[in-house]
């Protein structure tokens, strides 16, 4: 197996006045091409934390991050830019879609960052819109949709450029549990594809639906082993 | 890096289509701005125009002298006009002799009519002065002939129903034939010639009873050389009044333009100060719907920013935001401006003209504020930070 993502001693300090806060302590962390990965943690232990450093939208004070050939430990804003639209796709809690734009501009969006020209754009956006069962609502704003749609909007956006890693933060926390659970058999549908994704979550139902579950706890990450389970 | 500048355009262009009323009110300031530095120049623009025009009718290539006359010498007498026309470069010298007395035709009398001597070269000289009949000849100012033109008001006055021409009229007593009638005068002209008898002006001398003449003008064959034939003349006035240079007065036409285009330069620099002033109030505006546009559109930013936006990116698009809210806001000030300015003209009574330049200027002027005011909450929206800015949920 191939492994994208390699994480080693990875900290992230935050500094308070005179205190410093250790919010990931250590980190080793590794994701292979094509598993599920669900990284499992209660309030506060630093779930989001992470995944901003897994998202390469936020560096760690120290550790090396490689993702997919790239050292982004160490890189500027401007590289970051670019890595975050080629390896990432972002999938929110909020959704995180443009109210102004609709279901086909909103999916568009990151082809645009990409340099990818409108003819070009439209088509692979509207075919990524069918595939996850919007063919129908490809004019429609956020507004006009469920929020179950708006989420598989958002799943769009963040397939449309054909990530490295699909990486969701708390994917059905807006969801009821219906439709929460629509949304986690489209993510399985999607790894039965062979894409890789990592999901954070603090619910122990959804994270069972991850080919691979971690803990995280007070910034501590230790692998999901049985026995956590009886405990539990 | 074509597509994103296509893109942030498109993006830049519905953001201020989506709050048209507010994009209106912020680009009031640079409008009005706009408005007032197009007004002002095609306005003051027209009334230079309009004296520059009047003066030059008066003729750039005249010389006018003026005498004061000194206790001894209240004027200038033949011998001098006689010595000033030998210099070079001169079309001709014309003497112009005034005063003011009653004219009676029929029994009908006509007061406080001015009486204005002249000879053929002050006729030669301006084609706007002969309506009917013939003017003075060199024969009527040698011989003091007693012959006379009338201008209108006279010829409305003293002859409603017939013509003048060869009618005899009593000037100050003395017989006078008519031998032609002057133009109506356009009305700008300090002393109207309406109402006003034009004899030669050796037999206005002897009407008025003076062997001096009080005024000049001398006309100049090349215009060039105007600085050096000026010259001439004022020495030889000062041999004529004996080097008292309070004697006597030289108005040169090129002097009140240049009198006249530096008091309206003066004029227009201020007014453009001032619209400037509005211009960069106009700017702060902006720069306030900017800063507010950028804390709204938080979340935004940084979403777009997590799909791969670059600060360079973000920075362009509300860059470009701010400079076409100002690039508007300076066309249509254009078109205000040059409305007003139509308007305005019009009221005043001058021409309408667009001042080449006042275009390229408004939209130059707008681009450069949109830029400025535009750069700092840009800058903003750039540097903030993604996490931030999707947390602000
Ligand atoms: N910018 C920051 N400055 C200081 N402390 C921070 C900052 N961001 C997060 N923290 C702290 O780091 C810890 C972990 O926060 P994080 O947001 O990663 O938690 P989480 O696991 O995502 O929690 P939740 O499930 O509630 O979202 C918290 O104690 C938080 O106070
Ligand atoms: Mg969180």
């Amino acid at each position: 197996m191939n492994t994208i993502l390699n994480m080693k001693d990875i900290v992230k300090t935050y500094r308070m006045g005179d205190e410093e806060q250790r919010v990931l302590n250590e980190i080793n962390f590794n994701v292979e091409q094509g598993e599920f990965v669900t990284i499992l943690g209660p309030s506060g232990s630093g779930k989001s934390t992470l995944m901003n450093i897994i998202g390469c939208l936020d560096v760690p004070t120290s550790g090396n991050y490689d993702l997919n050939g790239n050292d982004v430990a160490h890189m500027d804003e401007e590289t970051l830019s670019e890595v975050r639209n080629r390896e990432i796709g972002f999938i929110f809690q909020q959704f995180q879609l443009l109210p102004r734009l609709s279901a086909l501009d909103n999916v568009e969006l990151p082809l645009i960052y990409a340099g990818v020209s409108e003819k070009e754009r439209k088509q692979r956006a509207k075919a990524m819109l069918e595939k996850v069962g919007l063919g129908t609502k490809l004019k429609n704003k956020p507004n006009q949709l469920s929020g179950g749609q708006q989420q598989r909007v958002a799943i769009a956006r963040a397939l449309i450029t054909q990530p490295t890693i699909l990486l969701a933060d708390e994917p059905t926390g807006a969801l009821d549990q219906k439709t929460g659970v629509q949304i986690m058999e489209l993510f399985q549908e999607l790894h039965a594809e062979g894409k890789t994704i990592v999901m954070i979550t603090h619910d122990e139902k959804i994270a069972r639906h991850g080919s691979r579950i971690v803990k995280i706890l007070d910034g501590t990450l230790t692998e999901y082993r049985q026995e956590d389970e009886q405990h539990g | 890096m074509d597509t994103m500048f296509k893109e942030s355009v498109k993006m830049s262009w519905q953001n201020i289509i989506h709050n048209k009323m507010r994009s209106f009110l912020t680009i009031l300031g640079v409008l009005i701005g706009v408005t007032a530095i197009i007004a002002l120049i095609s306005i003051v623009q027209g009334v230079t125009d309009n004296i520059t025009g009047e003066v030059m009718k008066m003729g750039a290539n005249k010389i006018t002298v003026q005498i004061a006359g000194t206790p001894l010498k209240q004027g200038l007498t033949q011998t001098d006009i006689n010595e000033i026309a030998q210099i070079e470069n001169l079309k001709g010298v014309s003497p112009t002799v005034s005063g003011q007395t009653s004219i009676v035709y029929n029994g009908e009398v006509m007061e406080e009519v001015a009486v204005q001597g002249n000879n053929d070269v002050h006729f030669a000289n301006s084609d706007e002065l002969l309506e009917t009949g013939r003017p003075i000849t060199i024969v009527d100012v040698e011989s003091k002939n007693r012959v006379c033109l009338i201008g209108q008001d006279v010829v409305k006055e003293l002859f409603p129903a017939e013509s003048p021409i060869n009618k005899e009229i009593i000037i100050n007593g003395v017989t006078h034939t008519i031998i032609g009638t002057l133009q109506k005068s356009s009305g700008f002209s300090a002393s109207s010639p309406d109402q006003s008898v034009v004899v030669p002006y050796t037999t206005a001398m002897s009407l008025i009873g003076t062997g001096y003449v009080p005024a000049l003008d001398i006309y100049v064959e090349d215009e060039a050389l105007a600085p050096e034939t000026t010259a001439e003349v004022e020495s030889a006035l000062l041999t004529a009044f004996n080097y008292n240079e309070d004697g006597f007065r030289i108005v040169n036409m090129q002097n009140i333009l240049d009198t006249v285009e530096q008091m309206t330069g003066t004029m227009s620099m201020l007014l453009a100060g001032i619209a400037a002033i509005s211009l960069v109030v106009g700017g702060i505006g902006i720069m306030n719907m900017m800063l507010v546009t950028v804390t709204e559109r938080t979340t935004e930013i940084g979403l777009r920013k997590a799909l791969g936006a670059k600060p360079g990116t973000i920075q362009l698009q509300f860059v470009l935001e701010a400079l076409f809210l100002s690039l508007f806001g300076g066309i249509l000030g254009l078109i205000c401006g040059i409305f007003i300015s139509f308007v305005g003209t019009m009221a005043i009574g001058v021409e309408f003209t667009l001042v080449g330049y006042s275009i390229p200027l408004a939209l130059g002027f707008s681009a450069v504020i949109g830029l400025a005011f535009g750069y700092a909450p840009a800058k903003k929206a750039s540097r903030l930070n993604p996490i931030d800015a999707l947390r602000s949920v």
